[in-house]
């Protein structure tokens, strides 16, 4: 089970969060001028890199909250965790 | 170097082949669908210039780690139709093969806990029915005559309201499926090629010309990938965004126990889904974890879950000692349903998003591959599961088939 640290919170296990996949999909500016190739990619296509993946969490069982993790998809190792809003800190800050 | 007679691991069943500068086709991953989609290539297409480039050991992803559960009752016509058309294959898979590959149809029993899963249930069997895939409807009594040792006391947490059941359905040794289909394809002259790690491509004016591995660069104008969990990895080098999300997959034995389970048992709504192996193993599979990884291992709390369940659904599992448990990396598409067919680079070819429950398709999956490679297009049973789809809108919704790992 991973130890999460929620920026609000601290450090919580796992089971009390859920897990909402990749981060940063901003939903489209101009969705009445986007092709279906252009709402493929935004609704379905995502990055799945071995290594160092941008996620969000949410605290469900906690203060209820979004937040944004830095993990990497082998070791599961957290190299970050920051707030909805922030930009991705550099990676093993 | 040439092995010979039968090991342990399998490995005398085929040539240790080194890999030659250039072939027809190059199939990426030694799993299950790679080796069945090269042997079906050289024995359907008379295609037999191919190389499975395995970067580990044979059968050492999924195929080998997956709990063996073979049927073909999912709801689409789409689904019914190549899931049912790999299992007619399996049916007459021993004999094709010439191998014992342990097929045995005992009988899948799907459990329904709630009213929104008979519901659903019912609806899959008369879907099933009109597709001629068999299914049957039972009641709590008839679930416990058909499987004695399931609880269908209506006090517990999960009560047992009925179950669908499909008497084809059963398991096989997923080991040995894989040394059937290496053993049939070497011997049709395919090279089978481990420790050979596919790390690169090139392509030239939209077209595959050749790959780059860890054992030097094979020319190959027609690449197919069939990596399972890794098809993202390979996808993302040639700069091609897929809808796949990478999972572990866990699953557990229990110590040698004398027979007590005569078929397989599912329930998707407490996620647990049981054989007992004919060695005396009870095997069982859990849930993904919920977040993305590649570290073929998940958490002990998805085991537990599973297992307080498993013990309420079947209380003489209570003393039953754990064993072993292990995990799989598996490639989970947004509707539940694979991805098969040609790619916009031309000569590139894609079967993945199998996630969960591709072990039983590995026959059909293979042979309609192999279709669509030889030919170049995808064949009718191949056709719906393009990956345009994600474009047209054409989903195939198979969560309430396929929601849980099995
Ligand atoms: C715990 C568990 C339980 C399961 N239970 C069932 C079940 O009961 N019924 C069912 O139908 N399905 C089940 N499945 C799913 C099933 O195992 C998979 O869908 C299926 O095995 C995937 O196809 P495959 O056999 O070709 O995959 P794999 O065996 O994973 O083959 C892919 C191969 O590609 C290789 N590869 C990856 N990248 C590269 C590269 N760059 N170069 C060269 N080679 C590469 C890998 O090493 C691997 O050997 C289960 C899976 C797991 C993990
Ligand atoms: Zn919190």
């Amino acid at each position: 089970m991973l130890l999460i640290p929620c920026p609000w919170c601290g450090p919580r296990d796992e089971i009390e969060f859920s897990y909402g996949g990749e981060a940063h999909i901003a939903y489209p500016a101009e969705p009445d001028e986007l092709s279906d190739a252009q709402w493929a990619d935004f609704l379905f296509m995502r990055h799945n890199p071995k290594g160092d993946f941008s996620e969000r969490w949410y605290h469900s069982s906690g203060c209820r909250r979004w937040f944004n993790v830095i993990r990497s998809t082998v070791t599961h190792e957290i190299r970050a965790v920051y707030r909805v809003g922030e930009p991705p800190p550099e990676a093993g800050s | 170097m040439r092995a010979s007679g039968m090991s342990f691991d399998g490995s005398g069943f085929w040539r240790a082949a080194e890999p030659k500068p250039a072939y027809e086709v190059v199939v990426v991953g030694g799993g299950g669908h790679g080796l069945s989609t090269a042997y079906y290539l050289a024995r359907n297409y008379g295609i037999t210039d191919v190389a499975v480039l395995e970067k580990g050991w044979l059968g050492g992803g999924n195929m080998a780690r997956n709990t063996t559960i073979i049927r073909s009752n999912y709801l689409w016509d789409e689904s019914a139709a190549i899931y049912e058309h790999s299992l007619k294959l399996w049916e007459d898979l021993e004999r094709e093969l010439e191998f014992d590959i342990q097929f045995s149809q005992r009988g899948v029993l799907n459990l329904a806990h709630d009213l929104g899963d008979v519901r659903s249930s019912l609806r899959r069997v008369n879907a099933n029915r009109l597709n001629a895939v068999d299914g049957e409807w039972l009641s709590p009594a008839e679930v416990a005559n058909f499987c004695p040792i399931i609880n269908i006391s209506p006090d517990v947490r999960y009560p047992v309201l009925g179950a669908t059941l499909q008497r084809r359905g059963g398991v096989a040794r997923h080991d040995k499926v894989a040394w059937a289909y290496a053993r049939a394809a070497d011997r049709l002259g395919v090279d089978i090629v481990e420790h050979c790690e596919v790390r690169g491509f090139d392509v030239r004016q939209g077209h595959m010309t050749s790959v780059e591995t860890s054992r030097g660069s094979i020319r190959a104008t027609k690449v197919a990938l069939a990596a399972a969990g890794h098809t993202s990895v390979l996808a993302s080098m040639l700069g091609l965004r897929l809808p796949l999300q990478s999972h572990p997959l866990q699953a557990l034995v229990s110590v040698l126990l004398e027979p007590v389970l005569n078929c397989v048992v599912m329930s998707n709504a407490v996620h647990v889904y049981v054989s007992q192996a004919d060695k005396g193993e009870l095997v069982m599979g859990a849930g993904i974890d919920a977040y993305n990884s590649y570290a073929q291992r998940g958490s002990f709390h998805v085991i537990e879950h599973q297992l307080a369940a498993a013990i309420q659904l079947f209380p003489i599992f209570r003393n039953a000692k754990l064993l072993r448990t292990w995990g799989g990396i598996v490639d989970v598409s947004p509707d539940a349903s694979p991805i098969l067919g040609t790619t916009p680079i031309d000569g590139l070819f894609l079967n993945c998003g199998w996630g969960t429950g591709g072990f039983k398709a590995t026959p059909g999956s293979g042979h309609v591959y192999a279709e669509t490679i030889a030919n170049g297009k995808p064949g009718p049973l191949a056709q719906p599961f393009a990956l345009e789809r994600f474009e047209t809108g054409a989903l195939i919704d198979e969560h309430g088939a396929a929601a849980v790992a099995h």
